[in-house]
């Protein structure tokens, strides 16, 4: 399962192709400043983390990727050109699930609800729809309503419905960050592994340390009041990625220990 | 809510033992006491007017005005609150600008309305009409502001992220996100249109149910006058079984369902 994802990165490592670039940018919102003077460089296939304490813009970064939000100083640019708004080929998983999953429509529903933004017939869009949710072993439960799922079968869900727009980027806002340590491991194993299988990038923010290192390849840590880079920590641990050997590596543990000393003095 | 164990038939039959026992001992009481009122009459003689009146079809026509102008006053009040809330719901600062002259003119009661719409409508149909739409406004206009103003903002952004369509955000949506607060408006102001449409014919329009029931009064029919109210409740009771069997089968959605 993950033979590509090591043939891509050795593609990718011997192009160093960047996909994602922040040139300088800042954001002010309601006159203050959130981002500024962000300057990074994201490569194809790469997996960035980006940690921080609440409030040091992460997610305001992950809008931008989005198109949801323009820079208000700055450029981010993907594939050379200035982002103008939301892309067909860059995915969004929303931090709360049960908010970003329309309720009067079952899980089938929701991941067609992608399907229809990109203009697939309706008769294909059921069978695409049920393909999707296997992905992410949902086939059983496609005909179940939000309510009726767990918070974790709502995330996948969700996940799916980002897999239908067959997405170059993967932006996820802290997607596992109200799921019970079980299932967020799971699908954490879940998301690398569909990464593994489609090369995507991914821009993945979240509040758990050892979620970052575990996943990512690099690891970024914002400062807060305004957000700016504090800390750029590449990780070093072999693919594919086990939650037992991996988290026992003293790699894991020393970029562990470096996130934490920085979290705690970029609280400070 | 009656309990889990005690569905269907049981329970049916538990709701309706306390009335019918009232209602046998108020027969058995006028009778034994031959018992003479012009404001109450036995259960049997209100049974029997019903019929007459169902029989003859004036309950049917009179039903039938009142129905026609709370309807139409629904309608017409409905749209106007439907068209306002949408507005005001959508554009915050509108929403500020007239939230205070919408709060002093909602508490007027409609029946206030009576001499003005008397001036400019007369007797009739368009008089009840208005003065029902007058009513019917207010809780769709509230209803419709709160649902817009309540859609969850991170569906918008879902619509944005995959670059929806204004007419697929819309309808895919928007509309979905309201509709289940629209129809508890609509079964709200249904109820209201009713209450007020009978209420005017009581007081000014000589039509209809509230009309009907006048004019028994004052000729000393009790139980016709008595016939034609438990009639006006069930009317109402009909109209709103039938609106929530159409708010279950369309949103069905939203309660969860038992879990295996």
């Amino acid at each position: 399962m993950n033979e590509p994802r090591r043939l891509e990165e050795f593609a990718v490592a011997a192009e160093a192709e960047t996909l994602i670039e922040f040139r300088d940018v800042g954001v002010i919102l309601g006159g203050q400043p959130i981002l500024q003077g962000i300057d990074l460089n994201i490569r194809r296939g790469e997996f960035v983390c980006v940690i921080g304490p609440s409030g040091c813009g992460k997610t305001t970064a992950l809008r931008l990727l989005a198109g949801l939000l323009r820079p208000s100083s700055g450029t981010v640019l993907y594939r050379g050109e200035a982002l103008s708004g939301p892309r067909q080929n860059i995915a969004v998983v929303f931090q709360d699930y049960a908010r970003a999953l329309l309720p009067w429509r079952t899980a089938a529903g929701n991941v067609a609800l992608a399907l229809e933004s990109l203009g697939v017939p309706a008769a294909e869009r059921g069978d695409r729809a049920r393909e999707l949710l296997a992905k992410v072993g949902l086939a059983a439960h496609a005909r179940r309503y939000p309510a009726e799922m767990s918070g974790g079968m709502q995330q996948r869900v969700q996940i799916a419905r980002c897999l239908a727009q067959n997405p170059d980027v993967l932006l996820m806002d802290e997607p596992f960050g109200a799921l019970d340590a079980m299932t967020r491991q799971s699908l954490q194993d879940e998301v690398l592994g569909i990464v593994a299988a489609t090369g995507a990038t991914v821009f993945f923010v979240t509040h758990d340390l050892e979620e970052a290192v575990y996943l990512g390849d690099r690891v970024i840590g914002l400062r807060p009041h305004p957000g700016r880079i504090g800390i750029e920590e590449t990780v070093p641990l072999p693919r594919p990625r086990d939650q037992l050997t991996t988290r026992e590596d003293p790699a894991f543990l020393r970029l562990r220990r470096a996130l934490f000393d920085f979290t705690k003095s970029a609280k400070a | 809510m009656s309990g889990r164990r005690e569905r269907g038939g049981g329970a049916a039959a538990k709701a309706v033992i306390v009335p019918a026992a009232l209602l046998m001992l108020a027969e058995l009481a006028m009778r034994l006491t031959g018992f003479k009122s012009d404001s109450v009459a036995p259960p049997s003689e209100i049974l029997v007017a019903a019929f007459q009146a169902l029989h003859d079809g004036s309950i049917a026509r009179a039903t039938g005005e009142t129905l026609l102008s709370a309807f139409g006053g629904l309608a017409i009040g409905g749209l106007v609150g439907l068209i306002v809330g949408i507005v005001l719901g959508s554009v915050a600062i509108l929403d500020r600008l007239f939230d205070f002259s919408i709060e002093t003119i909602r508490p007027i009661p409609p029946i206030a309305l009576m001499p003005i719409a008397l001036m400019v409508f007369g007797f009739g149909a368009r008089l009840e009409i208005a003065v029902v739409a007058f009513a019917a406004v207010w809780p769709v206009l509230i209803l419709t502001r709160a649902a817009i103003a309540g859609i969850e903002p991170q569906l918008l952004e879902v619509a944005r992220a995959l670059r929806l369509g204004f007419g697929a955000r819309v309808f895919k949506i928007v509309v979905p996100a309201i509709l289940p607060r629209l129809f508890v408006a609509l079964r709200l102001a249904t109820g209201v249109a009713v209450i007020v449409a009978v209420t005017v014919e009581i007081t000014v329009n000589p039509v209809g149910l509230g009309y009907a029931i006048m004019i028994a009064g004052q000729s000393l029919r009790p139980d016709l006058m008595l016939a034609l109210l438990i009639w006006i409740g069930l009317v109402g009771w009909g109209l709103n079984f039938a609106l929530q069997a159409t708010e279950r089968s369309l949103f069905g959605f939203a309660m969860p369902r038992a879990r295996p």
